[in-house]
């Protein structure tokens, strides 16, 4: 398909921000668009598995203060299959390790003309800061425990294509709520398209607190499971604790692990979703990671193309959007 | 020697129960009177200052400083904070000892002073180490500390964890009278942390810092001060909690007294949602609740005084990811303005209550002959313009750094004059005003 004729194709309504950091302060309408955007993508890419020149003459940089293999290699893929070129950066190993600010860093790549750059850091807030200092269009893929949009994006993609609307669907965040981006940004995605969200683990993961915006909390997995329409389990961020939240892995696989037998309790359509990498046997065990229900696979797939959908709305040619003035 | 008449100002000094409209007459850098110079014969003034439409007060005094010198001088030195001081019509400091070296020593606290009078602006009152450097273990050398002058014990920014320690500074200070000015914070509750534990945190994801590890540390030192008679000072207070702690405490008669920052009187952890580390501080900006208990506790007095803790950082240190950028904000070219305008304007506290807190008390609290307008008293003074609209501009600031949140803020209420020991230190030019 010809660039031209595909922009005008999916040329959104109105898309008005340069960059994307959070999804709590996206609008509905917004977090549509973007969902809209990206099943047009996966289409015109027949499964994102070939290749438009839409972003050709693009340069997308990624940026990344925290190893990721997924996450960096979806948005690279994501990039080339729209043309783009794509500079992969890693704080190791560069000026960063001598002691350079993040910003000095960023501006330095900005500076080398790149068009976008896709940041995840571990502190929450760098991309919103690296934003203030920067002309070209940032990217969230991640900033500590505090969002993921693109994550938060690609799994409610995948329980639409499953479900259509997601008015009233039923979804449970299992685990380790208190470290999750992908958490915060589901909770925000699926809050602002009607869906009824139940966060569990245990007390030392899931804050009451979480009830002020209008969300389930619940200890207990068993008690919640037949309400269910969708569980997304969370992995257990080791790496992110002072001190350990429960006494042992095998506690907490006894008690939030979704096995075999929990999954007879559930809804026959039960949909599993896992953002990667699982750890087997601690938050699902491995013949529910693999049964048929578990999205897991197809989230990795719609990740390319909410990744093309969101690469396209926030650095695609602005002048053929129609809309160059409204940048935010 | 010279003679300055300070004429026909609001003066207000709560030591001597005084609020009204009079002149104030300096000889030699004393007080001789506050009293109608038109009614009795003043003899020769070699100066004047027109004070008509302003608060002429007791010059303030705050007892949380940090002048970063020695050892960061790239953050503030002690004339550039004591500028800064004179700017925000501060006549008196209490400087804090986390300093490199920290202040533990006889010497240090003689550079202290050394520097403070070669920079020759306000008064600068030495806090030193409780503990030698800072390390909450042992007594540092408190008899010839305060010898050498200094006039409280602080390990300030390092909790002091061990109990048995805390206690024996307690019963130790309690030789000399001074009192300990404690930042109050269990560390293993907020490590890591970067904010107020609530909701705001859980949102964006950063590490809280809970109330409680605020409280629990108020907790134990109350009793620790109480079964000592020791005097403890709890500094920074943010939480409802901890008022309704030291509430209760003076209730009961302890001896513990209390001070409060403009910033936590003024602004709540919401304002981290932009990331902004101007607004990351210890203890953190805490709630909404907890801003209404800190005026409460300043109303009825459970909080004696307002203190600023004020705490420069270069700009580069603060242009960080925001678990990176050190704790801290500026403190003392804002505090007037920000009290009148949160705590005098809505009518929460009259300009009395405001000197007490500003002046009167902290110097109380220091043991230092300051905070009063009495005939021989030394002649500090400082003098408002209550009515004054003016904007925040760090870039115009005396101090060293720009570390403040409140830049484009307007606020009410400024100094215009500052006096100390008689000779007019600090006059504001070319005012900001809007």
């Amino acid at each position: 398909m010809a660039t031209a004729a595909f922009a005008q194709e999916v040329v959104p309504a109105v898309w008005p921000h340069r960059h994307l950091l959070d999804l709590e302060r996206l609008t509905p309408a917004e977090i549509l668009l973007l969902l809209d955007t990206s099943a047009q993508f996966k289409e015109a890419t027949e499964g994102c598995r070939h290749k438009l020149g839409v972003l050709a003459g693009t340069t997308v940089v990624t940026l990344f203060f925290e190893n990721s293999t997924r996450t960096r290699t979806s948005f690279s893929l994501a990039a080339r299959r729209l043309g783009a070129d794509v500079l992969d950066f890693s704080a190791s190993g560069s000026s960063l390790s001598k002691g350079e600010s993040f910003i000095d860093t960023a501006r330095n790549l900005e500076a080398m003309g790149v068009n976008a750059v896709v940041v995840r850091h571990k502190t929450p807030g760098t991309p919103h800061l690296l934003s203030q200092h920067l002309s070209v269009g940032v990217i969230n893929a991640g900033d500590g425990p505090h969002e993921h949009p693109t994550q938060g994006l690609l799994d409610i993609f995948s329980i639409r294509e499953r479900l259509g609307d997601l008015n009233g669907v039923t979804v449970g965040l299992v685990g380790d709520i208190a470290h999750s981006r992908t958490a915060r940004s589901n909770l925000w995605g699926l809050i602002k398209l009607g869906a009824k969200v139940i966060v569990c683990g245990p007390p030392t993961l899931v804050s009451e607190r979480w009830r002020e915006l209008g969300v389930e909390v619940s200890h207990d997995l068993d008690a919640i499971i037949p309400r269910c329409d969708v569980l997304n389990l969370l992995r257990i961020q080791f790496e992110r604790q002072n001190t350990r939240p429960f006494p042992s892995v095998r506690e907490y696989a006894h008690l939030y692990a979704m096995t075999r037998d929990r999954l007879r309790r559930a809804k026959k359509d039960l949909l599993i979703l896992a953002p990667g990498p699982i750890n087997r046997g601690v938050e699902v065990t491995a013949e529910v990671a693999d049964c048929p229900q578990s999205l897991i696979l197809d989230q990795v797939t719609n990740g390319l193309a909410v990744r093309m959908g969101v690469l396209w709305l926030t650095c695609g040619p602005r002048e053929s959007l129609g809309n160059s003035g409204g940048r935010s | 020697m010279a003679t300055l008449l300070v004429r026909g100002g609001r003066v207000i000094d709560p030591s001597q129960g005084i609020d009204r409209i009079d002149d104030v007459l300096v000889r030699d850098g004393l007080v001789v009177a506050v009293g109608h110079s038109g009614t009795q014969p003043v003899g020769r003034v070699d100066d004047t200052l027109d004070a008509a439409g302003l608060i002429v007060t007791p010059g303030l005094v705050d007892m949380h400083v940090h002048l970063r010198e020695p050892g960061r001088e790239e953050d503030e030195t002690i004339e550039t904070g004591t500028r800064a001081a004179l700017a925000g019509g501060f006549t008196s400091v209490a400087c804090i000892p986390n300093t490199e070296p920290p202040i533990d020593t006889q010497a240090a606290v003689e550079f202290i002073h050394q520097k403070a009078a070669r920079a020759d602006t306000c008064n600068v009152f030495v806090v030193a180490c409780a503990s030698k450097n800072r390390e909450g273990k042992e007594l540092a050398e408190i008899g010839q500390l305060v010898e050498a002058g200094a006039v409280a014990f602080s390990d300030d920014g390092a909790p002091v964890q061990d109990a048995e320690l805390m206690r024996r500074v307690f019963e130790y200070c309690r030789m000399f009278d001074k009192p300990f000015l404690a930042h109050e914070e269990v560390l293993e509750l907020t490590a890591g942390g970067v904010m107020h534990e609530g909701l705001v945190s859980l949102v964006l994801g950063l590490k809280g810092m809970p109330a409680a590890g605020e409280e629990v540390l108020i907790g134990r030192d109350i009793a620790l001060a109480e079964a000592t008679d020791g005097r403890l000072h709890v500094m920074h207070v943010s939480t409802a909690g901890g008022v309704a702690l030291i509430r209760a405490a003076k209730a009961r008669g302890s001896r513990v007294t209390a001070e409060a920052c403009p910033h936590h009187f003024t602004l709540t952890d919401e304002s981290l949602r932009g990331f902004d580390s101007n607004f990351k501080m210890s203890p953190p900006l805490r709630t909404a609740a907890d801003v209404e208990a800190i005026i409460e506790g300043l109303v009825d007095g459970t909080i004696d005084c307002i203190a600023t803790d004020h705490a420069p950082h270069a700009l580069e240190k603060k242009m960080l990811e925001l678990d990176r950028a050190p704790f801290g904000i500026l403190g003392l070219e804002t505090a007037v303005g920000l009290a009148v305008t949160r705590l005098v304007v809505p009518g929460r506290i009259d300009w009395s209550r405001l000197v007490e807190a500003m002046s009167m008390l902290p110097a109380r609290i220091l043991g230092i002959n300051r905070g009063t307008l009495r005939p021989g008293a030394v002649a500090d003074i400082t003098l408002i313009d209550p009515e004054m609209f003016w904007r925040v501009d760090a870039k115009a600031f005396a101090s060293k750094s720009v570390n403040t949140p409140f830049h484009g803020w307007t606020l009410q209420g400024r100094a215009v004059a500052t006096i100390v020991g008689g000779r007019v230190k600090y006059r504001l030019r070319d005012p900001a005003v809007v």
